[in-house]
């Protein structure tokens, strides 16, 4: 177990990495830098002083090199977009983020995973119309249920359309904060939740279907078991194999899902902070937001690699299932 | 399923194909009285006929049938100074029908040709990291499993954003199948993989490789054609995919450029809440998005992917 943690973590490091890296090398060699955008309302010799000033004169090899150096002592340099340390930008925005995706996955898991225990061993009509409803919320992918919120919200006035709080710059109390976040949250946090809600009541359902067939489960019933306990006790145990599994996929489809949530419905996360940094070409600011997006992404499929260990002996042995 | 997802994806091409041509008004011809103005509605009185819209209030840029006169389906009979707008107008004019369908043809073609881009490398990185083994089958899945970790969207993003954002239409095209072939040719090189990994033993194989085939006359005579019915299927799946990528690439303004008219520049015309609420009309490239993975999901008889954006 020791080992193939170490080997878990090593692999996270290297992906991190790999990707920041990777992001920051992608960006220098696209044309134009930060200061291209700068220059048009600048004098020749301002606009050289200004990339002096944030480096950008310099090779490549020597600003990868001290950009390094500063990263393994977790500093990360300076946005050149914000004129602001990128670790604490990034801190702020990744907060709004993992909010967002944390509400969205417990929305989803709350919302799924009985609705597919119900669908996978319930009958009738209830069953027929749990399966209907999570095909239709399968096929609105995050772009299409943002803007279908957008708009109910928009013309019912139900919740705010946009951003994570109404009052920008005015003082709130602790208490008012958290109210008007509250209000901001549903929106954004349903767009994303929709689809994966439906994945994991399909997975679920099937999974659970199949393990109701056991023959322990029987075995459960014939012992004077009534039909819940035998279904919750011991079919839905041995059925969450696939759907743990799926926690690990779900973590990507999540970035890539709040991305386009956050830029429809203005949620300052880390999405549109890249997405800005990268119009930009805020080099520093690019590589740090992969390095956190990679650092999650690590940090989910180790997780869900860890839960699934944790529910199925056979992966905690190293045996092949 | 295989048969479905044939018909499916035959149906897809063809529409793509033909759509443009049914357009009741041409590529961009814009109606500048008509700015936002929503859809009409049909009447009957000896076949469909409609009120001509007239502009009622400037500043509210509402419109109000004019009941005194009637004018024809527009691929009947055009009426000068007079457009039907049978799915309304967008923010320059234009009839959102016919943008629809013009539309149509660039984002389920592009989507098309990257599908078929990423299920041939797939299909061959697969075959041969299958038939290979070893440490070409390592490296190849290695860098597969890589890929499929990564969200999409964000190598996507990052590809197309370090390139310059103005660039001509072709060019956005060649670009944005080429990044999404990357993206999506490890879901097809995954499956191929293993059924390569277990046929290549089958006696059908050693036949060929005993009567002295190369091992690309096996690849591609012989073991490709036994994953026909999983390159089908996942072809169904990646299509939707796409076409809701092209649609996020050029929500956020980094597909195709204006002229060109693509369900994704449609949407981003849309895509702000004050013009959402008003003029809900401009969202139906997302209702026919929609339409096309509900398609997908209910063709693919157990769904248990959802398409990745």
């Amino acid at each position: 177990m020791g080992r193939y943690l170490l080997t878990r973590l090593a692999f996270a490091l290297a992906l991190v990495f790999v990707v920041s890296s990777a992001a920051l090398l992608l960006t220098k060699l696209a044309p134009g830098d930060f200061a291209t955008q700068q220059c048009v309302v600048l004098t020749v010799e301002e606009c050289t002083a200004l990339r002096e000033k944030l480096g950008l004169d310099r090779p490549f090899l020597e600003q990868y090199a001290s950009w390094l150096s500063g990263a393994l002592r977790f500093d990360f340099g300076q946005s050149m977009l914000y004129s602001r340390p990128v670790s604490t930008l990034i801190g702020e925005r990744a907060v709004n983020t993992a909010m967002l995706a944390t509400i969205a996955l417990l929305l989803a898991t709350a919302i799924g995973i009985p609705l597919g225990i119900y669908s996978g061993t319930g009958r009738g009509v209830g069953r027929a119309m749990v399966r209907v409803i999570s095909v239709v919320g399968l096929s609105v992918p995050p772009l299409i249920g943002s803007l279908a919120l957008v708009f109910l919200a928009a013309r019912t006035g139900w919740l705010p359309v946009g951003g994570m709080t109404s009052s920008a710059g005015i003082e709130l109390t602790w208490a008012q904060w958290l109210a008007d976040l509250a209000r901001h949250l549903p929106l954004p946090a349903l767009a994303l939740a929709i689809p994966m809600a439906a994945t994991l009541e399909r997975l679920q359902s099937e999974a659970i279907e199949s393990a109701a067939h056991e023959p322990f489960v029987a075995a459960s019933r014939a012992r004077g078991a009534d039909r819940t306990r035998s279904i919750l006790r011991h079919a839905w145990p041995a059925s969450l194999r696939p759907v743990l599994g799926l926690y690990g996929v779900i973590i990507g489809t999540l970035f890539s899902g709040s991305f386009v949530v956050e830029i429809v419905t203005s949620w300052p996360g880390l999405g549109q902070l890249m997405f800005n940094a990268l119009k930009a070409r805020d080099l520093f600011l690019v590589a740090g937001c992969a390095a956190t997006g990679a650092f999650f992404l690590a940090a989910g499929t180790l997780i869900s690699d860890l839960l699934l260990a944790y529910t199925d002996p056979r992966v905690r042995s190293g045996e092949r299932a | 399923m295989i048969r479905r997802a044939g018909i499916f994806l035959a149906a897809l091409t063809l529409f793509a194909v033909i759509a443009p041509w049914f357009a009741p008004y041409g590529a961009g011809e814009a109606f500048r009285d008509f700015l936002h103005a929503p859809p009409m509605r049909p009447h009957f009185d000896g076949g469909i006929v409609f009120h001509p819209l007239v502009l009622a209030n400037r500043m509210e840029q509402r419109f109000e049938p004019d009941r005194g006169r009637v004018v024809r389906l527009p691929w009947i009979e055009r009426t000068e100074g007079a457009p039907v707008f049978l799915l309304g107008s967008d923010d320059f004019g234009r009839d959102v029908l016919s943008q629809m369908l013009y539309g149509a043809r660039t984002s389920i073609g592009l989507s098309l040709v990257a599908t078929l881009g990423a299920v041939l490398i797939g299909a061959l990185a697969g075959a041969w990291a299958g038939y290979r083994g070893g440490w070409i089958d390592d490296a190849i899945m290695r860098f597969a499993d890589f890929v499929l970790v990564l969200p999409a969207i964000y190598v996507v993003l990052v590809l197309r954003a370090v390139l310059n954002p103005v660039l001509p239409a072709s060019t956005v095209f060649v670009l944005v199948v080429g990044i999404f072939v990357v993206v999506g040719w490890p879901f097809v090189a995954k499956g191929v993989r293993a059924i390569v990994a277990v046929e290549r033993s089958r006696e059908y194989v050693q036949a060929a490789q005993s009567l002295g085939a190369r091992p690309l006359r096996i690849l591609t005579v012989h073991l490709i054609p036994a994953c026909t019915s999983h390159l089908l299927v996942q072809a169904t799946l990646l299509l939707p995919a796409f076409i809701l990528a092209e649609a996020t690439l050029s929500f956020i303004g980094l597909g195709f450029p204006d002229p060109v008219t693509s369900w994704g520049t449609m949407l981003s015309g849309a895509g702000n809440y004050n013009a959402v609420a008003r003029f809900p009309w401009t969202l139906a490239p997302a209702v026919a998005i929609f339409a096309i993975v509900l398609l997908t999901n209910l063709l693919a008889s157990q769904p248990s992917r959802p398409a990745r954006a």
